[in-house]
């Protein structure tokens, strides 16, 4: 019988561990948190203490200075916490990202998924599968209509689109964190060696990739001056989603808009965000990957953090799965 | 299918008009025959397969998936089509059927079984595919492709004049091969339908100022009627109603139809006239678009004719005749046809500019929008030559609104502020009254979109919601009673004509005088 509130509960700080006297990414500042990425809505300044990766801490301290938390402990195999035993293991989400295993002797052991990705991605280490009691997942894209393609599928359309509209420059929005550096490995990786152009907010993201031996090649940034528009004709140029609303855009000539997401899999979305070429590459599971994930943990229980719950819980009774969501309140379902 | 499908996802996307057009082009010079024309007659709505309903669809997708996960996953896409697409199980092996096998099976296969032919051939396509798939067997493609859009594609692909693609067009047939191979360097293919389209001759703007320069003696003038410019076909039994783009408008109006007891080829503008009093455009409006017509709006709303030129006659092709020639031909036409539904539209008597003018400042009827002038001895020449004919359009109507929203443009203009809502005074509160992206210089583009970014008071999506301070002066050509539109008026192309900066917001018009302008 597994005691499942002593290992978890949910308060509205965020997720809580009573055995550990710990939070897994609070959402308001508390005294011991643990962080499984770097994304602004899992990783916020203020805490007491915060224990997680070493690329993770860095991550924290470029975005939010060196004094975001009053002391820190990178995450490095068993570590014993009050009277949980915590583990990091690999998301596949985004460099640093981790999955926070615990494990209490009469309590049994949970895995927090935080944000994770089963589709192969240059820019991090692969998701790794941990056994657990207790899964708690995320579900950004939990509809059985999100299905991934293939990323470099999608980079191949892109660059077909390059050849065929030779005089427009390619302007596409990708979040700083992980996706911008996804992206351009994947063009990397499709023989793209040219320079890529970069938004200023993605400069030091893309240092610290590089700086973490990802080879992300020839950066330049989107700067312009008066009168060179047309020397973006035909390049690629990168930059945060926000950016395409701010007169940065207007720099550029007669520009394609894309945008790398997964939630462009919906052409309404698409539509509404003015994008021309939708590029479904996301850093969450998709649909089978995430009902792959449960049926190969195999896990006596599922909790679905933040996204599309109704449709997991669903699929779970189909199952015969015991499944519970938390309704999380704070994380943002729209960043991919 | 691969090609086209991937066409259909560019084409969803793409806003500019030359964009789809460029899209369009690449698409016929990499496509083969047949399946180019198919794929052509899919977007224009030539084809015409219209077995596949929802209904079908919806029981198809109930039997893969479970109905819960289906209804919150058409809850979150919106469209049935494309949910159906998402969702449908993925592909073992995905196979590139040629769209033309796809079109002909569709076409052969019984009602009854469709839903199985559909499945299968959803069990071997991407969901891109399948999209296009669906989207094609249910006829409702709606990718912003009008026939007119196509057959300027086709023109440009071609390097072929657009009025002589506009005159064959309604003879050929999918997958127009004799088209495409004219495109191509072959021969034009002949006008081979009864009751063809003959490209209409157009206008240029002209203005007093302009035309002191030409001899009055030259020229005939006639009122320019607000209704839509048609050419009326009557040939060997086939009667035709034609939009001035080719279109074919007959379904909608068989009472015209009806009319047309003639041999030839009439010019002329379509208008709704009750007794001896001609509607304002908004009746036309209602008749417009439809397949078919209900005997209720036929008495409500009848139609009429009145002709500006003849064409055809008896047989004879009367378009290298002087104006003044065919005018006399047209009016012993109409007379012998004697239909009270077709009349002749009156030349205005004038010996200098200025009577015109006169004329043209005070015409007798308000579904009157300014004179056209069309030189006596000229051809009935195709498309929109500068000299035979102007049009001298009445001054447009203004009005001061404050722009209340505001939303970014595409392409060029992407980045920038560049479509608005504006809005009049009623009482004390602004009420939106329509929409202006265009009429500003690419100055007074820069300078709206920093107003936007300064005076922004909240986002919905992409849209912006502004501090009401900026009034503008909007002229538009005409105004509609709208029930749809909560201000109960809908402005015909309306464009931002002043940035009044020296305007303050509550000097404004109020919405009763846009009530006062409706006809």
């Amino acid at each position: 019988m597994i005691d499942s509130a002593a290992l978890l509960q949910v308060r509205a700080e965020g997720l809580f561990c009573p055995a550990g006297g710990f939070y897994i990414d609070p959402v308001r500042p508390v005294e011991k948190a643990l962080i499984t990425h770097g994304h602004a809505d899992h990783a916020r300044a203020g805490h007491g203490a915060v224990m997680a990766t070493a690329q993770t801490l860095d991550i924290m301290a470029i975005r939010y200075g060196n004094d975001f938390t009053a002391s820190r402990q990178v995450a490095s195999g068993q570590q014993q916490v009050g009277d949980v035993c915590v583990s990091f293991h690999p998301a596949g989400h985004v460099l640093g990202s981790a999955q926070i295993a615990l494990s209490h002797k009469t309590a049994g052991t949970a895995v927090v998924t935080g944000d994770y990705s089963r589709s192969p991605n240059p820019a991090c280490a692969p998701f790794e599968p941990v056994p657990c009691d207790i899964l708690v997942t995320e579900a950004t894209f939990a509809l059985p209509v999100f299905r991934h393609p293939d990323a470099s599928d999608e980079i191949t359309r892109l660059l077909a689109s390059i050849a065929a509209f030779p005089e427009r420059a390619h302007l596409i929005g990708a979040y700083a964190l992980g996706k911008a550096q996804r992206i351009i490995m994947l063009l990397r990786h499709a023989g793209w060696d040219g320079p890529i152009y970069i938004h200023g907010a993605l400069q030091r993201l893309c240092d610290y990739h590089i700086s973490q031996g990802i080879p992300l090649g020839d950066l330049r940034p989107a700067t312009i001056s008066r009168g060179q528009k047309a020397d973006f004709a035909g390049q690629i140029i990168l930059g945060p989603p926000s950016a395409f609303a701010a007169t940065w855009a207007q720099r550029f000539p007669d520009p394609v808009i894309c945008f790398a997401s997964g939630w462009m899999q919906v052409r309404a979305r698409a539509r509404q965000r003015g994008v021309e070429l939708p590029l479904i590459i996301s850093d969450h599971v998709d649909w089978p990957d995430l009902t792959r994930t449960i049926s190969e943990l195999d896990p006596s229980q599922t909790w679905v953090t933040h996204g599309r719950e109704d449709a997991l819980m669903r699929w779970c009774e189909l199952q015969g799965r015991d499944a519970r969501p938390l309704r999380l309140l704070g994380y943002e379902e729209e960043q991919d | 299918m691969r090609a086209f499908s991937a066409l259909l996802d560019r084409l969803a996307f793409t806003h500019q008009r030359n964009g789809k057009i460029a899209h369009l082009m690449q698409f016929f010079a990499a496509t083969p025959d047949p399946a180019r024309g198919l794929a052509l007659a899919v977007m224009t709505g030539d084809l015409g397969l219209r077995a596949v309903t929802p209904s079908m669809l919806r029981a198809l997708a109930s039997e893969r998936i479970d109905s819960q996960l289906f209804a919150l996953s058409y809850d979150f896409v919106g469209d049935l089509a494309e949910t159906i697409a998402l969702i449908w199980p993925e592909a073992t092996v995905l196979s590139d059927t040629p769209l033309p096998d796809l079109v002909e099976e569709l076409r052969i296969t019984p009602k009854s079984g469709l839903p199985a032919l559909i499945a299968k051939r959803l069990d071997s396509m991407s969901p891109s595919e399948r999209y296009a798939y669906l989207k094609l067997a249910t006829g409702g493609l709606r990718v912003g492709v009008s026939g007119r859009l196509a057959r300027k594609a086709l023109a440009d692909y071609g390097g072929l004049p657009l009025t002589e693609v506009e005159e064959v067009w309604h003879g050929l047939t999918p997958p127009y091969e004799n088209l495409f191979a004219w495109a191509e360097g072959g021969a034009k293919p002949a006008a081979a339908a009864h009751a063809p389209f003959r490209p209409v001759m157009l206008s240029t703007p002209t203005d007093l100022a302009a035309l002191t320069d030409l001899d009055p003696a030259d020229f005939d003038a006639e009122w320019k009627w607000d209704g839509i410019r048609v050419q009326a076909v009557s040939d060997c039994g086939t009667r035709r109603l034609y939009s001035r783009t080719g279109e074919d408008i007959s379904p909608a109006f068989p009472d015209i139809l009806e009319t047309l007891d003639f041999e030839g080829t009439i010019d002329g503008e379509l208008l709704v006239r009750r007794g001896d009093a001609i509607a304002p455009f908004g009746d036309l409006q209602k008749r417009l678009g439809r397949k078919t017509v209900s005997r209720k709006l036929l008495q409500s709303h009848p139609a009429h004719l009145r002709a500006y030129d003849l064409l055809v006659w008896q047989g004879d092709d009367l378009r290298g005749l002087p104006f003044l020639a065919r005018r006399a031909e047209l009016e012993r036409a109409v007379a012998s046809v004697g239909q009270p539904r077709m009349d002749l539209s009156p030349l205005l008597a004038f010996a200098r500019w200025d009577d015109l003018a006169a004329l043209r400042a005070a015409p007798p009827d308000s579904v009157i929008e300014g004179v056209m002038i069309k030189r006596r001895d000229s051809p009935y020449l195709a498309g929109r030559k500068k000299g035979p004919w102007f049009k001298w359009k009445r001054d447009p109507m203004i009005v001061d609104a404050v722009l209340l929203y505001a939303q970014r443009g595409h392409g060029k203009r992407s980045g920038f502020y560049s479509d608005f809502t504006f809005g009049v005074w009623d009482g004390d509160s602004l009420v939106p009254v329509g929409k202006a992206y265009f009429g500003f210089t690419d100055a007074e583009l820069k300078a709206l979109d920093r107003f936007v970014r300064n005076n922004t008071i909240e986002t919905y999506g992409p849209v912006r919601a502004l501090k009401p301070t900026k009034v503008v002066e909007v002229a538009f050509e005409g105004l509609n009673r709208s029930a749809r539109h909560k201000s109960g008026v809908a402005m015909r192309f309306p464009r931002i004509s002043r940035i009044r900066d020296d305007k303050p917001a509550a000097e404004a018009d109020q919405l009763q005088t846009l009530r006062d302008m409706l006809p």
